[in-house]
Parts: structure tokens; sequence; C-alpha cells
């Protein structure tokens, strides 16, 4: 199921401004890697390179090139479209559709994608809510609509509609900004259970989170205001943390920063 | 700085905004209460069977009796054609200038026309059907030729309210859904629609309300008819604005009753469609919770 994600000489724009210069890094299947680093130093623009969601905004543009495992995202020819299935991304404030039932949600990505039985539906909703910690709040009111969750619950349901269409990779834009630290221990326990089957990207500016629940950490940051953001270094979580081999990452982690 | 209690002044000045409110509320609403009041009062005598069931064949100028049958008949089917043809060009044309056009010269450039589109009397939009289908083209009088003009009315409206409607989607349903590996298309189509379908619909029917009471562009494309005529595609159809102008412009009492009688129809006609289209929304609606 999990794939690698090989990414060398990234740059993405937004119209003539560049966001991001010359990123290269290995993401490693079956493994947490998180990106942190100060605001807009393009974390989440990377993020969004990386299932081609960034092309979406009218005016960006990428250059480089992202493998996953054999599979070039950015070649001729390449269909975003089955890029972002094989890519999920859960974004930074949940966002359930709100003419639609928690069931429907659910199997939203596999029912707009095509035809499938009922029974399949079925069994895909409750394995995905299964997965996502959520069958047990929601399994009576399945037929109620998504908005009426709570924050937490509906970033779990966000979750798992990602997963019902079973991608290889999953990416997590700030995925617990929005929400309670009850909430928030929720869902990391849901990503380091995720981690068996997914490879796992997460953006978050809570640096306990980014210890808690990743493997590999990489550190993002800007020159200055208006400079492309770029990434600084990356290495084990515990050796980031601990020992890191730049000043300024050393710097962001302490809190001593600019 | 200690907690002081409401000045005088800011209480007064409470008092008289507030005041002026409701009297701006009660100045808005006296004509509207006035109206249907006064339709309802002398609509009522002549709103029976025969008015609903019968035309105003072999109906003398001084005759009592006659109805509107006619009339009602070609207005539902003058509008509902009217609603087929601009209501889909509309929503189509408002889903191109949010979701594909953006800020383009050519979406610039519809917003313009559709602008210029919502300013034009309906005169002339009778006329422009006048001119365009029954003396160039040379085709008869008819219930489409209406139809015609009424959608040249109608499409701006729709156009305007469906954009500023679907403007009101959040950008994160979309990316939800392209996150999903759903194609544009299908985002569009289930999930940019649905979320916006209850102010569309309301949108819509404004716009079906508005031409209902047109009565200028009929006349100069449907002409007048005393008689049914089921056919909306040949010859002079009637519709319930003709029919109130027309009973209203003659000096006997019995046709005065009969035009109350045909305006307190089309107003409740405009109200039914209402209330289908708000249930119709209800039914569709999450709120709902199923």
């Amino acid at each position: 199921m999990a794939k690698q994600i090989q990414v060398s000489g990234l740059d993405a724009y937004y119209g003539a401004h560049k966001a991001i210069a010359d990123i290269s890094m290995t993401i490693e299947p079956r493994s947490v890697t998180a990106f942190i680093g100060p605001s807009g130093c393009g974390k989440s623009t990377f993020l969004r390179t990386l299932n081609r969601m960034h092309e979406v905004i009218p005016g960006a543009r990428v250059e480089g090139k992202v493998m996953l495992d054999s599979d070039d995202l950015y070649g001729p020819g390449v269909d975003p479209v089955s890029v972002r299935r094989t890519i999920g991304m859960v974004f930074q404030r949940p966002n359930p559709f709100p003419t639609m039932s928690i069931y429907e949600n659910v199997a939203a990505g596999l029912r707009l994608n095509g035809r499938i039985s009922k029974s399949k539906t079925d069994e895909v909703v409750e394995q995905s809510l299964r997965g996502a910690n959520l069958w047990n709040e929601v399994k009576d009111r399945l037929n109620k609509p998504g908005a009426g969750l709570s924050g937490g619950q509906q970033q779990r349901l966000c979750i798992a509609r990602c997963i019902a269409v079973k991608p290889q990779v999953l990416l997590m834009d700030e995925p617990c900004s929005a929400l309670d630290p009850i909430s928030t221990l929720a869902i990391e326990d849901l990503i380091t259970e995720l981690k068996d089957e997914f490879t796992i990207v997460i953006v978050t500016h809570n640096m306990q989170q980014a210890a808690r629940v990743s493997d590999r950490t990489a550190f993002f940051n800007l020159a200055a205001q208006g400079q492309p953001g770029r990434l600084v270094e990356m290495d084990e979580t515990s050796a980031m943390f601990t020992n890191p081999s730049e000043k300024a990452t050393e710097d962001y982690i302490t809190g001593r920063f600019g | 700085m200690s907690i002081q209690t409401l000045s005088t002044g800011r209480r007064a000045k409470d008092l008289t905004v507030r005041c002026l409110v409701y009297l701006a509320f009660a100045v808005a609403v006296i004509p509207l209460v006035s109206v249907i009041y006064l339709v309802i009062k002398n609509g009522m005598a002549r709103f029976d069977f025969d008015f609903l069931y019968r035309s105003m064949k072999n109906i003398g100028p001084r005759d009592a009796g006659g109805g509107a049958y006619h009339a009602i008949l070609g207005t539902l089917q003058q509008v509902g054609l009217a609603s087929l043809m601009s209501v889909p060009i509309g929503i189509l044309t408002a889903i191109y200038l949010v979701e594909y056009g953006g800020k383009g010269r050519l979406a610039n450039a519809i917003r313009f026309f559709v602008d210029v589109m919502t300013g034009i009397p309906s005169v002339v939009a009778g006329l422009f059907i006048l001119a365009f289908w029954v003396l160039f083209l040379d085709l008869n009088y008819s219930g489409f030729a209406g139809a015609l003009a009424l959608s040249v009315l109608m499409m701006p409206t729709v156009v305007r309210s469906a954009e500023e409607m679907l403007k009101l989607v959040p950008d994160d349903l979309r990316e939800a859904s392209y996150a999903l590996g759903v194609p544009k298309w299908r985002t569009i189509v289930k999930v940019v629609l649905p979320t916006a379908l209850t102010g569309i619909v309301t949108g819509v029917m404004l716009a079906v309300a508005r031409v209902t009471g047109e009565t200028a562009p009929l006349l100069l494309t449907v002409f007048f008819t005393d008689s049914i005529n089921a056919n909306p595609f040949t010859n002079a159809q009637m519709g319930l604005p003709l029919f109130v102008f027309d009973q209203a412009g003659r000096p006997n009492d019995t046709a005065i009753d009969r035009a109350w009688a045909g305006a307190l129809t089309l107003i409740l006609i405009v109200m039914l469609l209402n209330l289908v289209a708000r249930l119709i929304a209800y039914w569709r609606s999450p709120a709902r919770g199923r």
C-alpha cells in the first residue's frame, strides 16, 4: 500500500512570486514525516505540490521532480486527478460536505468516482470509520449530517473520507490546529495507527506534536520576508530535537527564534 | 477606568433609532398589506369555479360570468416554457463565470452584458422578439414567442443570483473534493451545486415571480384571445396579466370584478410556485437531519 516519495530540485510559484526553492528530500513509506517551520515558510505549499493540489490555485505552478516510487507525478500526460486519488489530503479546517450525511461523506470519494454496489460501500464506510476511530461514536447516526459533529469528530470524518479511497500516501496540513487537546490526542493516536498502512506527511506548528508522532522531521525556513522558503535540514525526529546540526533548527525548536 | 451606568444620552439615541427602524418597517409593510387586502377583498367576488374553469368565449361586453381559464393556462405555459429555456442557460452561465471564467476577459464581458440585460425595460424585450420572431422570421404570434420574450427578461436575474450563490460555496469544499480525486465537473455537479441549491432555487423563484406579472412583452408577442388555445406554438394565446389589463379597461362592473379576480389568481399562482420551490429546497437541505 504505502509508497516512497522522492522530491528533487522542486520550486513552486504563485504567479511571479517564488514561494519555495530547490527542495529535495525522500519521504519513507510506512512512517510519519513532520514538516515544521515558521508561518509563511512554504510548508503547506510544499505539501500541496506533493499531490498536485498546488496548481488548483490560479497562476500557481511547479518546477522540479516528484517521484512516487517509479512514477513521475509531474511527468507529461499525467492526470492530476489520478495523482490525487493516490495521494490523499486532510486539511487544516475540517471540511465535511455540508449537503451530505456522515455515511455519504465517507462514501463520497467512492461514489463520485464511479459506480459501486451498496454492500461494498457499506463495508468500506464501516472499515474507514473504524480506521478513523469514529465508528463507535457515529454508528447509530450515519444518516445525520456530517456538519453536525464536533470539530474533532469532523476532522476524523475527513480522515475517514480520505482513507476510504485507499490512497498510498496521506498528507495532513495542520490537522489539529483547530481542535481541542483531547481531539488532538485522538488524531495523534490515529496517525500512529495509520502509519502501518500509509506513508504519512504532517505539517504542524506544534513542536511537541512533531516530537510525539513523527519518525522523521524536516525543518523549513526562509532567509527573509519575500524570499522563497527552503528546506534547512531533515533527520530522524529524535536527532532533530536533541542534537540538530543547524543552528537555525536549534533556535526554532527551543523557541529562541528571530 | 471605572464601570459606568448607561448615560441618558445613549438611552435617548437608542430609543430614537429603535423607533426609526420600526417606523421604516411599518412604512414598508403598509403598501404590501393594503395591496393584498384590496386584491383579496375585490377579487373574492368573482373568484369561483366558473372563473377558474371557463374562458371568455361568447361572453358579451356587458355579460356577467366568464372566466380566466384560457389566461391561466396561457400564463402557466408561457412562464413554464420561459423557465425551461432560461433556467438551464442561466445556471450554466453562472457555473462558467464562477468555476471556469474567473477574472478572464470573456467572463468579464459576459458579466457586463448580463448587467446590461438586467436593466432592459420589459417592453424592449417584447419589441425585440416582435421584430425578430414575428417580423423578421415571419412567424405567428404565439405563447412561445411570449415565452422567448420572458426568458430574455429572466435570464440575467437567474445568472446573477446563481453566480452569487455559487461564489458563496467555500473553496474548502472544492479542494476537499479535488483531494479525493474527483474531477472538476463532478465536483461541480455533486458538491458545489447541491451546496448552493437552496439559494439558486430562491433566485430562480424571484425571476419566475418577476416575469409572471409582465404585461408589456406579452402584449407584443402573444396578442389577445378570448378562447382557449392549449397549444403555445401556434396562434394567439392569453396570459393572466393581459387578462387583467384587458378586463380592467372595460367600462362595466362585471369586467372590473373579473380583473380583480385575475389579479388575485396571479398572486396565488406566484405564491404557490414559491411554496413548492421552498418545499423542494427544504426536502433537499441537509439541516433537516434526514
